[in-house]
């Protein structure tokens, strides 16, 4: 009986030190994420395919007398979790409306999202454009290996929209998980084509051609953006998305490839 | 202080020291909280349904089968080179050993990457291996063997290896001497002696050729039936489906440890 005692006061010791360290741990990260706020920066969640763009504006904020800007660019599904899991972030662009409503739905916007660019379907092909693809149609020729995004994220869900609206059949050799990874394959040659955003195809324009179809107007992409709610630097939030609004901000993204709203 | 002190003096041999049981805990936390998190998630009362969404059997089997092709091919390659580097004195030893433990410092969307720069449509040997014998890799059930086996061999090859050095050397000798060539010496003595070491690295090869994401979804691409694992699955019903996700873990997590303890206790026999 006397041995019993000490192991078990051991093991409440153990597992007091363990919580208490689970608790300090999870305090510890909040209270980092309000300080990163009150040091004047402006936290960015943005979708990946504003990753060139943004960071151009965000560059172009700073020295223009803005705050400090910081990105987190990812896939938009991937950062609307984010958010409503309680990351610290100020501004919130998708690249899909879908995915902002998952925020706005959760009550974690500031006011209502504002569409600012929009996007389009191309089809990229190796520089020159060897296998002569001249649209949707071609892609269904046999041999010609294609990848397209994967339904779920939103490049593949304005895929199968503009494929639906010509319809035409193709049967991709992958799905991608995001935009990038499809236009990789093409960069890297292990695909004949693939659908991706304009953007995209104009960001790796040396190694990428990008042939326009007529469907992907039926399959456009709208960026919203917000402010958000738990922003810990509102001022800086609005004072960023005004710029990215601005004639200034309109002019880079356009540059960049993108469809004013 | 004094206390624990006076406990470990009382106990004195049949204790266990504090200094580690505290970590030893913490780390079991650790571990466990996030599978915790998981269950907690789990939406129970859909999870027949969710089960029988079409697709998540056929990534179930896909993995399970590329999983344990992989692990062979490892077990065919590694082993020998296991052997090689822990029985055979040659130039470079030390190099070649840095360079087996490659993949496991590489991130896996590197090594994918990697993949696709040599058996690749313009990879190094690519190109050859389709001109030649009409073999391409990418977007093939065999790319994904081969970028799950590129990433898991590692754990094999240290494995084994370290049982190797661990046995005596003696009982190779002792059936030299009595005319057993290498070869067989390497079949009748040696694989027997290292037997636990050697289901110990297979099990953890397996283990990480059944996780593996990275290099799969780069060299191998998606697609359902095709190369679509079941952690491919699980990031793609991360976009749009929590819960969808969060079954198709658990159903991967319940597999694999069920699969594991099973052959724990008929492969691996702790002492």
């Amino acid at each position: 009986m006397s041995a019993q005692r000490p192991r078990r006061v051991t093991a409440a010791v153990a597992v007091v030190a363990a919580l208490a360290f689970v608790v300090g741990c999870g305090g510890g990260s909040a209270s980092g994420g309000g300080s990163a706020g009150a040091a004047g920066t402006v936290t960015v969640f943005a979708a990946a395919s504003l990753t060139e763009a943004f960071t151009r504006l965000g560059r172009d904020f700073e020295a223009s007398g803005g705050t400090a800007v910081v990105f987190n660019f990812a896939g938009s599904a991937a950062l609307a979790a984010q958010v409503n899991q309680g990351a610290p972030a100020d501004v919130f662009a998708s690249a899909a409306t879908r995915n902002m409503a998952t925020v706005t739905g959760a009550g974690n916007a500031d006011g209502d999202p504002v569409v600012f660019v929009r996007n389009q379907l191309v089809v990229a092909v190796p520089k020159g454009n060897p296998q002569g693809v001249a649209g949707l149609a071609d892609l269904t020729r046999p041999g010609l290996k294609v990848a397209l995004c994967a339904e779920q994220v939103p490049c593949g869900a304005a895929a199968r929209t503009a494929l639906d609206a010509a319809s035409v059949a193709v049967t991709p050799v992958t799905l991608e998980r995001d935009v990038r990874g499809a236009l990789s394959k093409v960069r890297l040659g292990e695909v004949d084509a693939a659908l991706v955003y304009r953007t995209d195809a104009l960001a790796a324009a040396a190694e990428v051609t990008a042939v326009e179809f007529a469907e992907s107007a039926r399959a456009v992409n709208d960026y919203p953006i917000v402010v958000l709610r738990n922003a810990p630097n509102p001022g800086g939030a609005r004072a960023f998305v005004a710029y990215v609004r601005s004639e200034r901000g309109r002019a880079v993204l356009a540059g960049a490839g993108f469809r004013a709203p | 202080m004094t206390r624990t002190h006076g406990v470990r003096a009382r106990r004195r041999g049949a204790g266990v020291p504090v200094a580690l049981l505290l970590p030893a805990a913490l780390g079991l936390v650790f571990l466990v909280l996030p599978l915790v998190g998981l269950l907690a998630r789990t939406p129970w009362a859909t999870l027949p349904e969710r089960l029988a969404a079409p697709g998540v059997l056929t990534a179930l089997r896909l993995s399970l089968l590329t999983a344990t092709l992989a692990t062979l091919l490892c077990l065919l390659l590694g082993v020998p080179l296991a052997w090689l580097l822990a029985r055979v004195e040659f130039p470079g030893r030390r190099l070649v050993r840095a360079l087996v433990t490659v993949p496991l410092v590489l991130p896996p969307v590197v090594g994918g990457v990697a993949l696709l720069l040599v058996f690749g449509r313009r990879g190094l040997l690519g190109g050859w291996l389709d001109a030649t014998f009409g073999i391409t890799l990418p977007f093939t059930t065999a790319g994904v063997v081969l970028a799950e086996a590129f990433v898991a061999m590692p754990f094999l090859v240290i494995a084994v290896e370290g049982a190797l050095r661990g046995t005596d050397g003696r009982y190779e000798e002792a059936a030299a001497t009595l005319g057993a060539g290498r070869w067989t010496t390497f079949t009748h003595v040696t694989l027997p002696l290292v037997a636990p070491g050697l289901a110990a690295g297979a099990v953890l090869c397996w283990a990480r050729a059944l996780g593996e994401f990275g290099a799969t979804i780069t060299f191998a691409g998606n697609y359902p039936g095709r190369t679509q694992t079941m952690p491919l699955a699980v990031y793609l019903a991360l976009e749009t489906d929590v819960q969808a996700a969060v079954v198709l873990s658990l159903v991967l997590l319940t597999v694999s440890v069920a699969i594991l303890a099973g052959l724990r206790d008929r492969w691996i026999t702790s002492p």
